[in-house]
C-alpha cells in the first residue's frame, strides 16, 4: 500500500468549483461553464497521472491510500475520512472524469441558450466530486457520503427544469427511490459494524471469513437493496425512466455511464461478502436476470428516444449485476461491460441529445425518420454505439457482453443453462429494440413536420460524440486483449485462475449463438418497422401495452405503497387532531371553565400562573418541613 | 464568581439595562439587546476554550447556599453535554435577534418587553443546563415557561392566546409531576441521613425499585412532554403555528432539549433500575414518534406545523439514542440535540421569512420561490437537507450514530427508525417542490430575496451545519467523556463485535 498525498484533489477541485459557482451566482455566468469544464479536465489529467503512477508500481504497492482526517470517533466506532485508489477505483476515476469531461464540453453548446447554464455546470461538478468520493472512499461510510451526494446531484439535475411540475416530481421520485436503497446501505453498515467492529473495506474483508452465514447473507441482501436503488434494478427501477426529465447530457453522464453503475461498483467492491455467501449471490443473480429482461421488454415499446435508451440502460446494468453474482470470474466482466457501456451508451445518449437539439426538443421517434441525411455525424457515431451494444465483432459490446453470456452458461447445471438462455434472450430483445431506435430515428422516410429544421449539431457537440464512438469501437478489444482488465483487477476481486471448471460451451459457439439471436432480433425489427405510423397504434399485443406502461411497476407502487401511504397519512392527521389532541382539548376545556372563575377574581394569566407556582412551592416546602420534623 | 455564573447573569444584566432605555427608541433597544447577546456568545466561547476536554466531571462549578433550611443551593457546573447545549443556545440567541429584527413590532406589548423577555429567557436557558441542584433546576424549568408563554401569547400570530395557554397547561402538568418526584427524592435523601438536592449525591441514593419506578415516571413524563414524545406532543404544532419564528426556534431548538437533557441527567443517573425497566416501553414510544412524526409531517399543509412534526420525529431519534445506551447512540443523541437546534433554527427562520413575505403560512400558497428569491430558496433547501440528514451535514453524523448504536442492541427498533429516512426525504422534498420549485405564481412575484441582515443571520447556522458535518470532532470529543461517565454510572458497556480478529 502506497501513501498518497494527491488523491484528495480529485474530489476537492470539483467540489470547490461547484461551491464557487453556486456562491458567486450570476457573477460567474460568463465564465462558469468554461471554468467547470477546465476543472473536470484537470481531474481527468490527475486521474491519468495516477493511473500511470500505478503502472509504475508493482503488486501490493499499486493501491494507494490517503488519510485526510479523523472523521467520526465514538467508542469503538472509528471512521477516518480516507481515500483508497486501487485497481478497481482507478477504472471508475478515469471513466467518471473522462466521460464527465466530454459531457462538460458537449454541454457548453447544448446548454448555450439556457439562462441557468452556470448552475448546470455547478451541479455537474458537484456530481463529479460526489461520484469520485463514492469510488474513492476507503470505508462503507465514506462511500455512503458519495452515494447520497450523487443522489443529491442527480436530484438537482433531473429537476433542473423544475418549472415543469412533472420534472420536479421526477426528481423527487428518483431521490425517494434511491433513499429506499440507502436504507439498505445504512443497514449493511450497521450489521457490518456489529459483526466486525469496523466499516473499512479492508477491515470487513479481513473479518468476513469469520462471520456467520446468516450475517453475511444479511449484509449481502442489504447491499443488493442499495445497489437496486442506485442502479435502477428490479424492484426499484421505476425512477430511471422519469429521470430522463433532466437535460440529455445528464442522462448520458449520470443515468447511463456513471451513477447508475454505482451498484455494480458496490457489489464488486464487496466481493468478499458475496463470495462468502452463495445465498446473497443467488439473490444478485436473480435481480440481475429479472432486470435485464424487464428493461429490454420496456425498451421495445417506448417511442420516446430517451426512455428507450433508459430502458436499455436498466437492462444492460442488469447484465452487469448478473455478472457480479457469478462469483470471482464475473466481477471483471461486469466492470468491463460497465466501461464499454459507459462509452457506447453515453455516446448514444449524446446522439439522442444531438437529434433533439436539431428537432426542437422533439423526443418522439415516430416523428423522426431519415435523419441520417441531415445529421450524418450523429447518425454515424450513434450507429457505432448501436453496433457496440448489439455485440457485433469487433465492437466493444462483443467482448464484454459475450463474456457475461459465457460466464452465465458456465455457472453450472440447470442454473447455468437458464441464465445463459436469459442472457441470450436479452441479447435478442436488445437487438430488436436498438434496431427499432436506429430505424425509427435515422432510416426510413422523414416523418417530421415542416416546422422542424433538423440540422447537424455544432463541433462542440459532435466532437465528444466522436470520441465516445471511438471508445465504442475499440474499448472492448483493448480491455480484453491479453485479459488486460481481468489481470489488472485480479488483486481486488481475488480471481483465482486455477478454479476454472472448463466451459460448458466453447466460446466460439456462444459467440455464434449470440450473433444468431442478434441477427434474428435485427431482422424482426427491420421487417416490422418498414413503415412507421406517426401515431402509435392501439391494437397491439398485451405485452406491448404492458411495456409501454413500464410493465406496471408504477401502478404497482401506487397501489401498494403510495395510495395506502396517503390514506395512512390522512388518517393519522385526522386521528392526531380528533383523538390525541381531542383528549387534551377536553381536559383544557374543563380547566378553562374552572379557570374562568379564577380569572374573575385574579384577572390575568400572570397572576393565575403565579398563584399555581406559589401553591406548588408551598406544597414543596410544606412536604419538606413535615419530613424534617 | 465563576465564568459560568457570569455567563448566566450577563443576559439578565442586559435585560436590566434595556429596562432603563426609552421604549420609544426601538432601534436602540434592539441594538443593545443584540450587543448583549453577542457578548454572551463571546463569553461562552471563551468558556468553551478553557473547558478541559479530558476531564469528565463537572467544570466551572460554584456552590452558594440558597435556602439553608432545606439544604437548597445555587449549585452550577457543566460537563461536555451541558457545554455543547449552552454553546448552541448562546449562538442561536443573536441569530434569532438578527433574523427577526422586526418581529417584535406587532405585539401586544412594546419592543422593550420583547427583548427583556428574550434576555431573561437566555439566562434561564443557560441556567437550566448548568444547574447541579435539582431544586434549582426545577425552579428554572418551571420559571422558563413564563417568558415563553408571554412571547407566544404576546407576539405570536393567529390564535396565539389559545396556543400559549395550551403550551402552559401541558408544561404545568408535567412540572407538577416532576415536583412530586423531586419532593420524593428529597424525602428519601432525608431518610437516608443527608437531606440534599445535589445531583451527584442524589444519584448515589439507594432506592427500592417500586419507588424508583414512580419517581422515574414523574421525571420522565415531564421530560416527554417537554421533548415532546408521542403521545404528549399535541401542544407543539399549535405553539409552532402561532409563535414568531424566533420564539419557535428557541422553543424547539433549545427549550425542548431540556426534556431530552433531563432524561439523561436525571432519569438515567437517579433511577438506573427503573431506566432498565422502562427502556423497552420508551424505545417503542421513540420509534412511534419517529414514524408518526414523519407521517404527520407529510400530511401537513401549514409550513410551521410541518416543521413541528419533523421535530417530533427527530426527538424520537434522540430518545432512541439515549435509551439504547451505547457509546455511539448516546453520543449521537447528544450531538443530535445540537444539530437539531441549528437545523430547526434554519427551517423556522427561513420559513418565517417566507411567511412574512407571502403573508401566508400555507405551503400551497408558495411556489417558484427559486426564481424570485434564490438565496432564501437555497437556505430553505439546505435546512431541509439537514432535516433529512444528508451526509455532509452535521445531522447525518448524529442520526447515523444513533441508528448504528441502537442497532447493536435493538435491531428491530433501529430498522424501523432507518425507514424514517425515506419518510424524511418525502416530507422535505414535497415541501421543497411545492414551495420553491415550479413556475412563480403572480401572487409570489413580488417576494424579495434575503437582505444583508437576514443573510448574516442565516450564514453562521448553515456554516455550522456544514462544518460539523465534515468535521464533527470538536463536538464529539467534548461529548464522548460525558457519554462514558453516564455509561459507567449505569453499569453498561458496549456490545462487542461478534467476529473477533
Amino acid at each position: 500500500m502506497t501513501i498518497s498525498t494527491s488523491l484528495v484533489y480529485l474530489i476537492a477541485l470539483p467540489l470547490f468549483s461547484s461551491a464557487l459557482l453556486l456562491l458567486l451566482g450570476r457573477k460567474a455566468d460568463k465564465w462558469g461553464h468554461i471554468f467547470a469544464t477546465l476543472v473536470s479536465a484537470s481531474v481527468f489529467l490527475l486521474g491519468v497521472t495516477e493511473f500511470f503512477a500505478m503502472q509504475g508500481r508493482d503488486g501490493e504497492a499499486r493501491a494507494a491510500t490517503q488519510k485526510l482526517f479523523e472523521w467520526i470517533s465514538v467508542g469503538s466506532f472509528q471512521v477516518d475520512a480516507a481515500l483508497l485508489l486501487d485497481q478497481l477505483s482507478i477504472c471508475f476515476v478515469l471513466l467518471i472524469s473522462g466521460v464527465g469531461t466530454l459531457i462538460h464540453i458537449y454541454s457548453i453548446a447544448y446548454m448555450s441558450h439556457d439562462r441557468d447554464r452556470r448552475r448546470f455546470f455547478a451541479y455537474l461538478n458537484l456530481f463529479i466530486a460526489a461520484m469520485l468520493l463514492l469510488v474513492l472512499g476507503d470505508s462503507y461510510l465514506n462511500l455512503y457520503v458519495g452515494w447520497e451526494g450523487v443522489g443529491l446531484a442527480s436530484y438537482l439535475l433531473i429537476g433542473f427544469w423544475n418549472e415543469k411540475p412533472a420534472y420536479a416530481t421526477a426528481a423527487k421520485k428518483a431521490f425517494v427511490a434511491n433513499r429506499v436503497g440507502d436504507v439498505g446501505l445504512s443497514l449493511a453498515i450497521m450489521i457490518a459494524f456489529t459483526q466486525f467492529g469496523t466499516v473499512t473495506f479492508a477491515g470487513v474483508k479481513e473479518g468476513a471469513s469469520g462471520a456467520s452465514a446468516g450475517a453475511l447473507t444479511a449484509i449481502g441482501a442489504m447491499l443488493l437493496l442499495a445497489a437496486a436503488g442506485k442502479s435502477a434494478q428490479f424492484p426499484l427501477q421505476s425512477w430511471l425512466g422519469d429521470a430522463m426529465a433532466g437535460p440529455t447530457p445528464v442522462s448520458a453522464l449520470i443515468h447511463a455511464a456513471t451513477m447508475v453503475t454505482a451498484g455494480v461498483y458496490l457489489i464488486t467492491r464487496s466481493n468478499f461478502i458475496f463470495d462468502a455467501s452463495p445465498t446473497a449471490q443467488l439473490m444478485v443473480v436473480i435481480v440481475g436476470a429479472i432486470t435485464l429482461l424487464f428493461g429490454a421488454l420496456i425498451g421495445t415499446a417506448k417511442d420516446d428516444i430517451k426512455k428507450a435508451l433508459a430502458a436499455s440502460t436498466m437492462s444492460q446494468i442488469g447484465y452487469m449485476i448478473l455478472a457480479t453474482g457469478l462469483g470471482p470470474v464475473g466481477y471483471a466482466f461486469a466492470i468491463m461491460h460497465l466501461i464499454t457501456h459507459g462509452f457506447f451508451k453515453a455516446g448514444m445518449f449524446l446522439g439522442a441529445g444531438s437529434v433533439m437539439h436539431g428537432m426542437n426538443d422533439e423526443v418522439n421517434m415516430r416523428r423522426y425518420g431519415a435523419l441520417r441525411k441531415v445529421m450524418p455525424i450523429t447518425a454515424a457515431t450513434f450507429g457505432l454505439g448501436y453496433l457496440a451494444i448489439l455485440g457485433v465483432p469487433p465492437f466493444a459490446g462483443f467482448y464484454s457482453k459475450d463474456k457475461i453470456i459465457e460466464t452465465a452458461f458456465d455457472s453450472g447445471g440447470i442454473q447455468g443453462i437458464l441464465l445463459g438462455s436469459i442472457t441470450l434472450l436479452g441479447a435478442a430483445i436488445t437487438a430488436f429494440y436498438m434496431t427499432r431506435v436506429m430505424v425509427l430515428t435515422f432510416a426510413g422516410t422523414k416523418r417530421w413536420d415542416e416546422k422542424a429544421h433538423p440540422h447537424e449539431s455544432p463541433f462542440l457537440m459532435w466532437a465528444p460524440m466522436a470520441v465516445l464512438a471511438v471508445g465504442s469501437v475499440a474499448s472492448g478489444f483493448l480491455l480484453n486483449s491479453g485479459s488486460a482488465l481481468v489481470n489488472w483487477l485480479e488483486p481486488v476481486v481475488n480471481e483465482n485462475h486455477e478454479h476454472h471448471s472448463g466451459h460448458l460451451l466453447p466460446p466460439i459457439v456462444v459467440s455464434m449463438m449470440a450473433l444468431t439471436v442478434v441477427a434474428i432480433g435485427v431482422a424482426i425489427a427491420v421487417l416490422k418497422y418498414r413503415t412507421v405510423p406517426v401515431v402509435a397504434p392501439e391494437d397491439v399485443l398485451g405485452i406491448t401495452k404492458a411495456a409501454r406502461k413500464d410493465l406496471y411497476q408504477d401502478s404497482f407502487n401506487e397501489a401498494v405503497f403510495m395510495r395506502p401511504g396517503q390514506k395512512l397519512t390522512a388518517g393519522l392527521v385526522n386521528t392526531d387532531y380528533k383523538v390525541v389532541d381531542g383528549l387534551v382539548r377536553l381536559v383544557g376545556w374543563v380547566i378553562q371553565i374552572s379557570a374562568s372563575t379564577l380569572r374573575n377574581i385574579q384577572n390575568g394569566y400572570v397572576r393565575s400562573y403565579a398563584l399555581i407556582m406559589v401553591l406548588g412551592v408551598i406544597a414543596l416546602i410544606a412536604a419538606v418541613w413535615m419530613v424534617t420534623l | 464568581m465563576s465564568i459560568l455564573t457570569s455567563l448566566q447573569l450577563l443576559p439578565l444584566f442586559g435585560a436590566l439595562v434595556i429596562g432603563f432605555l426609552p421604549a420609544s427608541n426601538a432601534k436602540l433597544v434592539k441594538q443593545v439587546a443584540l450587543a448583549f447577546s453577542l457578548l454572551v456568545t463571546l463569553v461562552s466561547i471563551v468558556m468553551a476554550i478553557s473547558f478541559d476536554r479530558n476531564y469528565s466531571g463537572m467544570q466551572f462549578t460554584e456552590v452558594r447556599t440558597w435556602i439553608s433550611a432545606f439544604n437548597i443551593n445555587y449549585a452550577v457546573g457543566i460537563d461536555g453535554m451541558a457545554l455543547v447545549l449552552i454553546l448552541m443556545t448562546t449562538i442561536l440567541v443573536p441569530v434569532v435577534f438578527l433574523a427577526g429584527w422586526n418581529e417584535s413590532e406587532n405585539g401586544r406589548w412594546n419592543v422593550k418587553v420583547f427583548y427583556i423577555l428574550l434576555l431573561i429567557l437566555e439566562t434561564m436557558m443557560i441556567g437550566v443546563f448548568s444547574a447541579t441542584d435539582v431544586f434549582l433546576f426545577y425552579v428554572i424549568f418551571e420559571a422558563m415557561l413564563l417568558p415563553v408563554y408571554f412571547l407566544i401569547g404576546g407576539y405570536g400570530s393567529g390564535e396565539r392566546a389559545a396556543a400559549a395557554m395550551k403550551f402552559l397547561l401541558y408544561s404545568l402538568f408535567g412540572g407538577l409531576l416532576m415536583l412530586a418526584a423531586v419532593i420524593g427524592l428529597y424525602v428519601i435523601s432525608t431518610n437516608q441521613g443527608g437531606a440534599t438536592f445535589d445531583i451527584t449525591r442524589l444519584s448515589q441514593l439507594n432506592i427500592d425499585s417500586t419507588t424508583q419506578n414512580w419517581l422515574f415516571l414523574g421525571f420522565f413524563i415531564a421530560f416527554a412532554i417537554k421533548a415532546p414524545l408521542w403521545p404528549f406532543h399535541t401542544w407543539l404544532p399549535t405553539a409552532a403555528k402561532s409563535a414568531t419564528a424566533g420564539t419557535s426556534t428557541l422553543l424547539l431548538g433549545v427549550l425542548d432539549k431540556v426534556g431530552t437533557y433531563g432524561m439523561i441527567r436525571f432519569c438515567m443517573s437517579f433511577f438506573p433500575d427503573a431506566t432498565k425497566t422502562f427502556t423497552p416501553a420508551i424505545i417503542t414510544l421513540a420509534v412511534i414518534s419517529i414514524l408518526y412524526g414523519a407521517f404527520l409531517a407529510i400530511g401537513q399543509k401549514d409550513i410551521n406545523s410541518l416543521i413541528a412534526f419533523t421535530s417530533i420525529s427527530h426527538f424520537g431519534f434522540i430518545t432512541l439514542g439515549i435509551f439504547a445506551l451505547t457509546s455511539q447512540s448516546l453520543t449521537g443523541a447528544i450531538f443530535y440535540m445540537v444539530n437539531h437546534g441549528f437545523g430547526t433554527a434554519a427551517l423556522f427562520l427561513t420559513a418565517g421569512w417566507m411567511i412574512k413575505r407571502r403573508g401566508s403560512s400555507q405551503i400551497a400558497d408558495f411556489g417558484g420561490l427559486q426564481r424570485v428569491a434564490p438565496v432564501l430558496a437555497w437556505s430553505f433547501f439546505i435546512a431541509g437537507l439537514s432535516a433529512l440528514a444528508l451526509p455532509g451535514l452535521s445531522s447525518f453524523v448524529s442520526e447515523f450514530l444513533v441508528l448504528l448504536g441502537a442497532y447493536a442492541k435493538y435491531p428491530v427498533a433501529a430498522i424501523l427508525g432507518t425507514l424514517g429516512i425515506i419518510l424524511a426525504a418525502l416530507y422535505v422534498l414535497l415541501a421543497v417542490q411545492r414551495a420553491i420549485h415550479g413556475e412563480t405564481p403572480a401572487s409570489s412575484a413580488g417576494i424579495t430575496d434575503l437582505n444583508l441582515r437576514e443573510k448574516i443571520a442565516i450564514a453562521p447556522v448553515i456554516a455550522i451545519l456544514v462544518l460539523l458535518g465534515f468535521y464533527p470532532k470538536p463536538a464529539l470529543e467534548v461529548i464522548n467523556p460525558t457519554t462514558q461517565t453516564i455509561m459507567t454510572n449505569a453499569g453498561v458497556s458496549d456490545p462487542t463485535a461478534k467476529v473477533v480478529k
